[in-house]
């Protein structure tokens, strides 16, 4: 998250697109014939995943730090994803999400027929309660994340959001837009959101 | 894992759960750091070399359709020099128009010289845990092992080794897949972990000259070795990507970049890792 704000200010001061420009060497249309010809054994509903959507190639183009306009246009279209939970409740059972901030299992080669439901595998980036220590650095430490935002409810339904498309709340963000790119369901982003928010979670516990 | 991995891995996690969060990451580096070294203290632990050995004598042995061994294989030194012909790899071949890393040359050999069936050696390239590298690992092994010692020198200086260069440089930052990763998005910064496994900031030449040469490595969690090729295969596996195919033109693109980055760096394969 702080890297996200770093980018984006990078990319409010215009610091990243002469770099940008120079990484154009390659045709990108030779770069995806490349990739195409590397998994010949992808079935065809596979073949989404080895092209880059709109957002994703403006990211990689701009180096994740793109220009103003195009940081703004990828935070609206990102946006208008979100899909929110009919209720209207945000939070679900945190220890369902513990489970799913847990598992890294779902969408691999290996993982089809799915054995069991998809996980969010916070824990590889991301340092969330004290008991687990085996977490990854990648993203910011989310340690009392809802005590520190005194659990209030426009806090949940901004985590939500965060969760379900980071890409809209930091354009080029480098966590995967978990809702919005069918990883997790509404449900389930409701329970890490109960890890995040609830005052019983782990994540919450004093010091 | 070892009985002496299992250990030490049981004693680092004792250790972890003794320690206080405040100081839980930097004791969690140093821990790691002292079961690497533990690892690296008597090379010939390393059950590595035996597939060296193996590689060598598949090398020397008359095999395939064609009954010859690889002895008139070119890795780019002339027929059948194999020292130090790892370290200028990927090199441009122009019997075969294009560029190629260590493994692609030697799935090249193995199916010009020797007959094998191209589609039957990329089919189930690379071992499944618990299970030894195949044939054309331990060969690439064996390769590797004879530059080892040396320093990545390889010149990338022909068009098409530039072209290969720019293409991985290309595909290192590319993201797509449901994951929305790109090799970038966990390799692009320093000192950063995804749980406990540190990830080498490979677009930066300091970075990339340490762990590039350790490749194929025997892995200690996998108890197997591992090559390049396999290692590209199991990054992108968990970007939520297909089966990437052995030799194809981006793994081949992805190794001149790394190589590239790497330049000068020791190589030391094979190494024995976590």
């Amino acid at each position: 998250m702080r890297l996200a704000v770093a980018l984006a200010l990078a990319s409010l001061l215009g610091a990243s697109s002469a770099m940008a420009q120079q990484k154009q060497a390659v045709d990108p249309a030779r770069v995806d014939a490349a990739v195409k010809a590397a998994f010949p054994t992808a079935p065809a509903e596979w073949q989404s995943r080895l092209a880059p959507d709109s957002t994703l190639k403006e990211c990689s183009a701009h180096d994740n730090a793109p220009p103003k306009p195009v940081f703004d246009a990828i935070a609206a279209r990102e946006k208008a994803s979100i899909e929110y939970p009919p209720d209207g409740k945000f939070l679900g059972d945190w220890k369902k999400g513990e489970a799913l901030a847990q598992s890294g299992y779902g969408m691999r080669f290996t993982d089809y027929p799915a054995a069991r439901a998809n996980g969010g595998n916070c824990y590889a980036c991301h340092q969330i309660t004290k008991r687990e220590l085996s977490y990854g650095t990648i993203g910011p430490r989310l340690l009392e994340y809802g005590k520190l935002r005194e659990f209030k409810e426009a806090e949940a339904k901004t985590a939500y959001e965060k969760i379900y498309n980071a890409q809209a709340a930091f354009p080029c963000s480098l966590m995967p837009r978990l809702g919005a790119n069918k990883i997790l369901s509404i449900e389930q982003i409701k329970d890490i959101v109960a890890l995040l928010m609830s005052p019983e979670s782990p994540v919450n516990e004093g010091r | 894992m070892t009985k002496l991995g299992r250990t030490l891995f049981a004693a680092t996690c004792a250790a972890f759960a003794f320690a206080s969060a405040s100081l839980a990451q930097d004791d969690t580096e140093k821990a790691l750091e002292q079961y690497r070294q533990m690892l690296k203290e008597d090379p010939w632990s390393n059950p590595g070399l035996l597939d060296a050995d193996r590689g060598e004598a598949l090398w020397t042995t008359p095999r395939g359709p064609n009954n010859v061994s690889l002895e008139q294989c070119d890795l780019g030194k002339g027929p059948g020099k194999v020292d130090g012909a790892f370290a200028e790899l990927p090199r441009y071949f122009a019997d075969a128009d294009r560029v190629m890393d260590v493994e692609t040359r030697i799935l090249w050999c193995m199916e010009k010289l020797q007959g094998f069936k191209r589609a039957d050696l990329v089919k189930r390239p690379h071992p499944g845990g618990g299970a030894p590298v195949k044939e054309l690992g331990a060969i690439a092994t064996y390769v590797a092992s004879k530059s080892s010692g040396l320093t990545f020198a390889a010149k990338l200086a022909h068009p098409k080794e530039k072209e290969a260069v720019a293409l991985g440089e290309a595909l290192f930052v590319r993201r797509s897949g449901p994951f929305d990763f790109a090799c970038a998005s966990c390799h692009a910064e320093p000192g950063r972990r995804i749980r406990l496994q540190g990830l080498p900031q490979l677009a930066r030449p300091e970075a990339a000259r340490g762990v590039i040469g350790e490749w194929p490595a025997y892995r200690v969690s996998s108890t197997h070795v591992m090559t390049m090729q396999h290692r590209l295969y199991d990054c992108f596996w968990q970007m939520r990507m297909p089966e990437l195919e052995l030799g194809a033109e981006v793994s081949v693109a992805l190794i001149a970049y790394l190589v590239n980055k790497a330049e000068g760096g020791a190589i030391s394969a094979p190494a024995i890792k976590r």
